[in-house]
């Protein structure tokens, strides 16, 4: 599935680079801005009052921050001055040599890839581009990759493989582009292949959502040892205006509809989606890139420096062990059976005989995927 | 049965084909396993209808019949989940959207996957995904040919991220299969899309399709609505996919038993 363009929040008549639920720290900020010039204008030492109007800022923008709203989430992570993929290379990539091109029809600038250095690692860098300004979005067709685009990161990840260098994925599009061009060249065929190749690619992945997480075509780039969201970013199946759209069938239920899905990180880390989330700057990556980009150097150092550990072949178990038993049924349809597996499972001495749930119970059929991996 | 739509076919004995609008006598259409003998147009089939159709008889084994869904996200939507499930089961009276098993095609011993339109649209969610998954793995073990019949709306929404993951946990199996040098047979049926599309059902050695089946990954509406024109005729079907160079071939109904056959023959499997 796929999403429509993102309408960002400044629209609703607050000022630029503010959402709507941020009202409060706007005026604030105001205040802070009425003193500072009464300072300057009349000589008068107001700093006193200046301080206290900042403590309060902080202490505000700590209480709107540590619990956002699903909705609220989906705004942060599509925040206009948000730091996208080039932004963090610029911080912590060293020596970035940018690479273009798939070899078959085009480069698409939607997918930013190239190698560089992070930490005492080379790795190959592989990223949505969501573009800065309208010149550069349009260029970069806003984040939204074609089957191109796919294809050029595949064959990064297959260069990456051949010299043994670990791929790092940012991820953070809307989604892969819904058009008639990206139909005729199989952007179907393109996901996929990507999907299948990522899990076999002899050589450490480590994906990270950065901002948004846009169904397919953030899972193009999304398979790997790792996987990580920044705590504003979102991930989901669909857009939330889409899944409005289709069960509301208005998508003034957005809000509802980000509510259901479950797409934060910390509730997709509940749901053993990702592996861990990473703390943003107070008020968001944007408030303080700078900070943002160090956490997200630590966790890829660190990533890297544990997966590096093991051998290639313990690392595919791993990562295969870890997708396939991404999901949850029940193995029974009998209605008491499942009640009882349940209750089981709630005391905690569930044997997972009829309640199959995430990477906690053996799957069915008397043997472990595990088996079939050597 | 046959599916006529979004509607089942009503219990009529003459009923209107959607294609051409001609009146056909019901049986003469099941008689000629769901198509339109007036214009050759292959209507919707459930996963029973067509595994019927396309295995030798008395031969299908299933299993994984009893998996069904939990509610993951305890998705809130007008009508809660579990009760859009429990409506869907009974209408079919299956558990989910997908039916896996071990079958013979003319004598071909084979893994066959078929998917139901019927259910939520045969929308993929974790069950679809582990008996698709469950599926590969036995004809990796068995060292059989898996045959998939695929037709699907895409991605669950009432099971969020759950859902999405299933396309990595049905490729990666299928990297194994690959691996293993498995034969994989996709037939694409009416409608392919979205992430099942952008999955399993992509990744075929061989990909069929039925004639003017829909395949795509975005939905036209959203395309149309993205680009602003109007899209050309023809997009997105079975017949467009191939001239893309995205189907090996188009089999009519009648022919498929026999084309697979033949693809297992030649891959020595």
């Amino acid at each position: 599935m796929s999403s429509q363009p993102a309408t960002n929040s400044s629209s609703n008549g607050v000022a630029a680079g503010h959402l709507g639920f941020e009202k409060p720290l706007l005026r604030i900020e105001n205040e802070i801005v009425t003193l500072e010039n009464e300072q300057r204008t009349t000589g008068r030492d107001m700093s006193v009052d200046i301080k206290a109007m900042r403590t309060r800022l902080t202490k505000m923008t700590k209480r709107l921050y540590s619990h956002l709203t699903a909705w609220e989430t989906v705004q942060v992570a599509r925040h206009p001055t948000r730091p996208l993929v080039p932004d963090y290379i610029n911080y912590f990539v060293r020596d970035f040599c940018e690479l273009h091109g798939d070899r078959y029809f085009g480069d698409d600038r939607a997918m930013l890839t190239g190698f560089g250095r992070i930490g005492p690692y080379k790795v190959m860098v592989i990223g949505h581009n969501k573009g800065k300004d309208t010149n550069e979005r349009i260029t970069c067709n806003f984040g939204c990759a074609h089957p191109e685009g796919y294809r050029k990161s595949l064959r990064m990840m297959k260069l990456a493989e051949k010299f043994n260098l670990p791929v790092v994925c940012l991820i953070d599009t809307q989604g892969a582009y819904p058009g008639i061009g990206a139909e005729e060249r199989g952007i179907s065929r393109a996901i996929a292949v990507n999907l299948m190749e990522m899990s076999r690619l002899r050589t450490q992945v480590v994906c990270v959502v950065i901002g948004e997480g846009g169904s397919g075509g953030a899972l193009g780039i999304g398979v790997g040892d790792r996987v990580a969201m920044f705590e504003h970013s979102f991930y989901s199946v669909i857009s939330p205006e889409g899944c409005a759209a289709i069960l509301w069938r208005t998508s003034d239920e957005r809000e509802r509809a980000a509510e259901s899905l479950k797409l934060t990180a910390k509730e997709l880390k509940k749901l053993d989606i990702i592996d861990q989330y990473l703390p943003e700057p107070l008020g968001g990556a944007h408030r303080d890139p700078k900070a943002a980009a160090r956490t997200l150097e630590t966790y890829l150092v660190d990533s890297l420096r544990e997966l590096r550990r093991f051998k290639i072949d313990t690392v595919l178990r791993k990562r295969y062990e870890r997708i396939r038993n991404l999901g949850q049924f029940f193995e029974s349809a009998d209605a008491k059976t499942r009640a009882k597996a349940k209750a089981k499972a709630k005391a905690g001495g569930g044997d997972g005989s009829a309640l199959a749930r995430g990477r906690r119970t053996q799957p069915r059929l008397g043997r472990s995927p595990t088996t079939l991996a050597q | 049965m046959v599916i006529n739509g979004k509607a089942e076919v009503p219990a009529g004995l003459w009923e209107k084909c959607q294609a051409c609008g001609a009146m056909v006598y019901r049986k003469e259409v099941e008689a000629n396993l769901g198509v339109c003998p007036e214009c050759g147009y292959h209507r919707r089939i459930d996963a029973r209808t067509r595994i019927e159709q396309l295995t030798d008889p008395g031969s299908f084994e299933e299993f994984l019949a009893d998996l069904s869904p939990t509610d993951p996200l305890k998705f809130k939507d007008r009508i809660p989940y579990r009760e859009r499930i429990r409506a869907q089961q009974k209408k079919t009276g299956e558990h989910e959207a997908v039916v896996v098993g071990k079958a013979y095609i003319r004598g071909r011993p084979v893994i066959l996957g078929v998917m139901n339109p019927a259910f939520i649209m045969a929308s993929m969610g974790s069950v679809v995904g582990e008996k698709v998954t469950t599926a590969i793995e036995r004809s990796t073990e068995e060292n059989l040919p898996f045959v998939m019949v695929t037709s699907s709306g895409g991605a669950r929404m009432q099971e969020g991220m759950v859902s999405l993951v299933q396309m990595a946990k049905t490729s990666a199996a299928l990297a194994r299969f690959d691996d293993s040098g498995g034969l994989y047979i996709v037939v694409a049926t009416d409608p392919t899309t979205a992430g099942v599309a952008a999955s399993f059902a992509s990744l075929g050695d061989i990909i069929l399709a039925e004639p003017a089946a829909m395949m795509g990954f975005a939905g036209p509406r959203v395309i149309k609505n993205t680009i602003r024109t109007e899209l050309p005729e023809g997009f997105q079907t079975a017949e467009f996919m191939l001239e893309k160079g995205y189907v090996d071939r188009i089999v009519p109904r009648a022919k498929l038993g026999r084309e697979i056959a033949r693809v297992v023959d030649y891959c020595g499997k």
